[in-house]
């Protein structure tokens, strides 16, 4: 398989497209000062909801802990970033959220990935808890004022920064699962007990897509602190990764394509619900529940959209009846 | 050594509310496998149902505490009925979504309708401090201890000698065996909802009354707690609830008297996670092995 092809070439389209779309409308004066807060809170939502997919969708372990992770993230670059205000404090900020979040996620995940199901969930709850308690408790992130005052990332507008990393993690995501590793990962959330006795190491890739979870969380929750500018403790606790969860699930767990469009929708409905008020809340959980109730599976359900796919149906009606064999390509 | 006691008796106290949210929590769980993150909530209503009848209908605090009991119990079977039970073939973290969902819905209603500033509980019982060698107990933690007694035992006669407990206890080892057998089962987890809630409710009038203060947002952190509590003793396990709900009590306190109030949370989590690591099916869970 080449790296430049058809349908490569048709992503690399499809993104460059987006960005001039968004970059032109934003200089018409289309998308102004407040959709682009929009559009930023919706690539950290994607980043965010990008990850647990990895670890809900793909390794099926069910983690309730997210907002731990992007909050080793936002303090990281909050602090690195006061303190250094040029690009290299800004990198060394995500490089130290990215390390720290990472030994984090092996340190939690080598012993709380053994257990299952709902049980993982409130271990995995209970360390973001901490995680947010033991932030409340320390002077450098101090406590439970927060910081204030991290300066915003001047280099590059915002929107562009997260637009490059939302980009980098679908791919890093979408790799994965196509990698060996990743389809390891794959067989242990389709029956953990069958891919452990066909010699999979189900312990290892389960950490593996723990940590590289955890690792997005930390730049989304950079990302988070140096557009905001303000971070406090409860910007991180439970209500957080019930968000990440809700983009995850209403998308379709384990489609990417269905995070996608789960962040847009929810991020356009949560700024369409702004002037609201107090029946912002009530409109959105009613949502929620209406949209279990007649779509369980989520929107995409664990469909993707893909150019392959599109590329395979024409092939298929050209040349009726000859094999096509490149589904499997993709 | 007066000292320990006292704390005993303070963690028996708020042991004891977190041990009734817990049953509920166990019960459902035991029932349909489904953490029930509407129950916090339920318990807060219970504590805006108290405020009112005493309040504003100026009950006596026995009436009220029942009432507000009978209609949560009521709640609770609509929620299930309304939001669970279209979810029932559905996947389980579906129903955890829908769960989450209620939970908002109840917190944003209440907030929409009383706001989201705390208000004080009337004091609907004289409150008397009696003294035994240096321990302090409250005529408020009294009733506490004692209401939340009585209702376990109330339950446990509930669960272990009528038939609707009969019923409930073989739709929870297997729902289809039991349907087989000529069990209603959907109004045995209507039911086991109802149980849980007005249980959540009583919780929810006491702590309303031993703490002086309610709001719309009081139902999230007990809510988890109380869950924890249930992992803890074994989730599904009647008595490990009861267990659970009291060692966290208890563990809290001590923690918060020797000094580390803040930390009190973050050490209840690092509790659980330890025990999961121990004895992942709680302490009083047995270990399943299973089978491919």
């Amino acid at each position: 398989m080449k790296l430049f092809n058809r349908i490569n070439a048709c992503w690399l389209a499809l993104i460059i497209g987006s960005f001039a779309l968004l970059a032109i409308l934003i200089q018409a004066g289309i998308i102004d000062s407040l959709y682009e807060m929009t559009l930023v809170s919706i690539g950290i939502n994607i980043i965010l909801g990008l990850g647990l997919n990895l670890i809900l969708g793909v390794s099926g372990q069910f983690s309730l802990g997210h907002a731990g992770f992007m909050a080793i993230g936002a303090y990281s670059l909050g602090i690195s970033y006061s303190q250094d205000p040029t690009l290299k404090g800004f990198v060394i900020g995500i490089l130290i959220g990215l390390v720290l979040s990472g030994i984090v996620a092996v340190l939690v995940g080598i012993p709380t990935l053994r257990l299952k199901g709902d049980y993982l969930a409130i271990a995995t709850l209970g360390v973001a808890e901490i995680i947010r308690v033991a932030i409340v408790n320390m002077n450098i992130t101090n406590g439970a004022a927060g910081l204030s005052g991290i300066p915003l990332f001047e280099s590059i507008p915002m929107w562009q920064l997260v637009f490059l990393f939302v980009i980098i993690t679908a791919l890093v995501v979408v790799n994965y699962v196509r990698s060996g590793s990743g389809r390891a990962t794959l067989a242990i959330r389709e029956n953990e007990i069958a891919a452990e006795s066909v010699g999979v190491n189900t312990t290892k890739y389960k950490v593996i897509a723990f940590v590289i979870g955890a690792m997005t969380a930390s730049i989304a929750g950079a990302l988070y602190a140096s557009y905001y500018g303000t971070i406090v403790p409860d910007n991180f606790n439970f209500m957080k990764s019930v968000d990440i969860l809700i983009i995850v699930v209403f998308g379709g767990m384990g489609s990417v394509t269905g995070t996608f469009v789960a962040g847009i929708l929810l991020g356009i409905l949560n700024t369409l619900l702004q002037d609201a008020g107090d029946l912002r809340m009530i409109i959105y959980s009613l949502a929620l529940i209406i949209i279990m109730i007649f779509k369980p599976s989520g929107l995409l359900g664990s469909k993707e959209f893909l150019f392959s796919k599109i590329f395979t149906k024409k092939k298929a009606k050209n040349k009726k009846g000859e094999s096509t064999d490149d589904t499997i390509r993709s | 050594m007066s000292n320990i006691f006292q704390q005993l008796i303070n963690g028996l106290s708020l042991g004891s509310i977190y041990a009734l949210m817990a049953l509920g929590y166990t019960m459902v769980y035991g029932i349909i496998k489904l953490i029930n993150f509407a129950h916090g909530e339920v318990y807060m209503i219970g504590a805006f149902l108290g405020y009112y009848f005493i309040q504003v209908h100026h009950l006596p605090f026995i009436l009220a505490l029942v009432l507000a009991m009978v209609i949560s119990a009521f709640l609770g079977a609509v929620i299930e009925f309304l939001a669970y039970r279209p979810l029932r073939n559905s996947s389980r973290i579906a129903v955890l979504i829908t769960a989450i969902g209620v939970s908002f819905l109840l917190q944003n209603v209440m907030i929409y309708f009383f706001g989201s500033n705390p208000r004080a509980f009337p004091q609907a019982l004289t409150k008397k401090v009696f003294e035994f060698h240096g321990v302090q107990i409250s005529s408020y933690q009294i009733v506490i201890i004692v209401t939340t007694v009585v209702l376990m035992l109330l339950l446990q006669f509930i669960v272990q000698k009528t038939k609707m407990g009969k019923a409930m206890r073989a739709v929870s080892v297997d729902a289809d065996a039991a349907r087989l057998m000529g069990i209603n089962v959907d109004l045995t987890i209507s039911f086991t909802f109802a149980i849980g809630s007005a249980l959540a409710a009583a919780g929810g009038v006491l702590i309303g009354l031993y703490y002086n203060t309610i709001n719309p947002m009081m139902g999230v952190t007990p809510g988890l707690k109380a869950f924890i509590a249930a992992v803890l003793g074994g989730i599904g396990i009647i008595p490990g609830a009861v267990i659970g709900g009291f060692s966290i009590g208890i563990l809290e306190t001590i923690v918060s008297a020797l000094g580390f109030s803040l930390f009190k949370d973050a050490f209840v989590y690092a509790i659980l996670i330890l025990i999961l690591l121990v004895k992942p099916s709680g302490l009083l869970g047995k270990n399943v092995k299973e089978k491919v």
